[in-house]
């Protein structure tokens, strides 16, 4: 017997218990099977030979597994215009808007001034705002200052997103740190900046870090804005590239589709699965939704 | 005097540190977010298409835009289309994540594991990119859902056309966007359930109370205001989705028999460069997810802050 007691078991444990465990696993298999299906079809078809893909009977997994879907859709034209597009308007969005929030996100988690409410509850409001409401008078804002098919127009209407989810995001990271920290640094005779400085930054660099992230995916796969304010094929982004995929032919070539949303996917995917964790799935990141 | 100036002047400074802080937020988003709000509501009195654009004047006409949507019949045909669409959803996403939420507690670790991690997955699919797959999955010549549901002896579905009917078309739609959005509700919800007070429920289970009493009376109350807060959420975005519908059913199938008021602002104020008539109905989009914002950003606040 080890010195720490292990916890003790249920009082009330039925002798069906075990059993019944292990039904609500056959059951939670079951569903992960159904819920992860269209991610599995996706890989898998992407991988497969044409007379696979294009048989009236569907094989599982390949036994001829082909790289060729994916070279189609890089060549694909706009392919990498699109991704640079995209990494573009997504990395300035981003980082202009972590720079601003954060700066918004110490004031107020850590001040107490008139309007702070407000000013939250404002941030929460523009989150709600469904963006295809704003999309004509953005679209006519932006042409008034010749800012339509421009990366410049798209990277100022995914301001509207980013900007109040950094905003909420690091002032609730900033908050969930204690307080004694930073005062224990003015103590020692630091000033209030640089308590902030030696003190707040190192500790709040995993938020801004996780920000960061949740940020880029939500602008990765923001869709309507980037359709309406890009017209040129060679201007639109990675999601309006894929949604102009299928065009009008009737013969569609469903493997370079699928390698095509596979390769959207992936960085998405990548980052998600690498924050997931890190933002508790705080309600304020309420705004992030596949 | 001479010790009294730099103090004062001091606090002044540091009283004004806030607002300068938050000074460059709130230039930024008046000027992206809110001149462009206050121009859709001018717009929204003007007559306002491609020549206007072109000379950047548009004609004042007052109320006329309004006039002419809600004189339209079309609107009020899409605005109960998408009120009984926002309920089919946010109803089966609500019940669907809840009861996934309740499973994940009653799993062993390696199962649980696995499944939040397949939920992790699901929420991470690209909305548009989802939409691709549905399409491939639910096509007319070999889609795979048809062949499952034919293996599975649920009807002959070889060659059934998923999108015949506006009615079939949508309740494509539904199983994307329910299929999308549980992931968020799911996890959300267990998060709430491990708030729910083991000792609470053990005493009920002595007191020989049932899983559904036990469920009504004890884990419920527990996980209401996350319910709530979910809920909430789930309606503003399923009234005002846009991407899921206008991409699954087709920019060349989409017709007044299938709108929701999403695809309708877009097509009848962008695509159709009718742009006073389409900020009218964006202020009345706006105004509906509006009010039904109230609900959550109040509850929201008072999470956050409690008195």
């Amino acid at each position: 017997m080890s010195s720490v007691s292990a916890a003790p078991a249920p009082r009330r444990r039925r002798r069906g218990g075990l059993l019944r465990r292990r039904a609500w696993d056959l059951v939670g298999l079951a569903l992960f099977v159904v819920l992860v299906f269209p991610v599995f079809w996706m890989i898998s078809t992407a991988f497969k030979p044409d007379d696979e893909i294009n048989a009236l009977t569907p094989t599982w997994i390949t036994t001829s597994p082909t790289l060729d879907h994916f070279r189609d859709a890089m060549a694909r034209p706009y392919f990498w215009d699109t991704v640079q597009n995209t990494l573009i308007v997504v990395g300035v969005a981003v980082s202009a808007s972590i720079v601003l929030a954060f700066l918004a996100a110490v004031a107020l988690a850590k001040y107490r001034f008139t309007g702070s409410r407000l000013f939250v509850v404002l941030m929460l409001g523009i989150l709600m705002l469904p963006p295809v409401g704003l999309i004509i008078p953005l679209y006519v804002v932006l042409a008034r200052y010749g800012l339509t098919n421009a990366l410049t127009g798209v990277i100022l209407t995914y301001l509207t997103f980013t900007l109040p989810f950094a905003v909420l995001t690091l002032r609730s990271f900033i908050l969930g740190i204690p307080r004694e920290l930073e005062e224990a640094a003015m103590v020692d005779g630091s000033s209030r900046l640089g308590a902030f400085v030696r003190i707040l930054l190192p500790l709040v660099a995993p938020g801004l870090v996780a920000t960061s992230v949740f940020a880029f995916i939500t602008a990765w796969n923001e869709y309507i804005f980037a359709s309406v304010i890009l017209t040129d094929q060679a201007n639109h982004t990675t999601t309006v590239w894929l949604s102009y995929f299928l065009g009008t032919s009737r013969n569609v070539d469903w493997g370079a589709l699928m390698a095509a949303s596979t390769l959207t996917a992936i960085p998405v995917i990548a980052f998600f699965l690498l924050v997931q964790r890190r933002i508790a799935f705080g309600l304020t990141s309420g705004a992030v939704r596949g | 005097m001479a010790r009294r100036r730099p103090f004062s002047l001091r606090r002044l400074a540091s009283a004004s540190v806030p607002y300068l802080l938050v000074a460059p937020v709130v230039v930024a988003i008046g000027a992206i977010l809110g001149y462009p709000l206050y121009r859709l509501v001018t717009l929204s009195f003007q007559r306002y298409g491609l020549p206007e654009l072109i000379q950047r004047q548009g004609d004042w006409i007052g109320l006329d835009n309004y006039r002419s949507v809600l004189g339209d019949s079309l609107f009020w045909d899409v605005l109960l289309r998408t009120v009984i669409f926002t309920v089919a959803n946010v109803g089966l996403t609500m019940a669907l994540g809840t009861l996934i939420a309740l499973l994940l507690v009653q799993l062993s670790a390696p199962v649980r594991v696995l499944l939040t991690t397949g939920l992790v997955l699901v929420w991470a699919m690209p909305a548009v990119v989802a939409v691709q797959v549905w399409y491939w999955m639910t096509n007319f010549q070999n889609g795979v859902l048809n062949h499952i549901l034919t293996q599975l002896h649920v009807g002959d579905f070889f060659q059934h056309d998923w999108y015949a009917s506006p009615l079939s078309q949508l309740s494509m739609v539904t199983l994307l966007i329910v299929w999308g959005a549980i992931p968020f509700v799911a996890v959300a919800t267990y998060a709430g359930l491990a708030q729910v007070p083991r000792e609470l429920v053990e005493a009920a289970h002595m007191d020989g109370a049932g899983p559904v009493r036990v469920f009504r009376d004890v884990t419920f109350p527990t996980i209401k205001p996350i319910l709530l807060i979910l809920t909430s959420l789930s309606i503003i975005w399923d009234f005002g989705v846009f991407a899921q519908p206008y991409l699954l059913i087709g920019a060349s199938h989409m017709n007044e028999s299938n709108y929701l008021m999403g695809v309708y602002v877009y097509l009848e104020g962008y695509a159709h460069s009718d742009f006073g008539r389409g900020a009218a109905i964006s202020v009345l989009m706006l105004l509906i997810v509006a009010a039904l914002s109230v609900v959550y950003v109040r509850r929201m606040v008072r999470v956050e802050e409690p008195a």
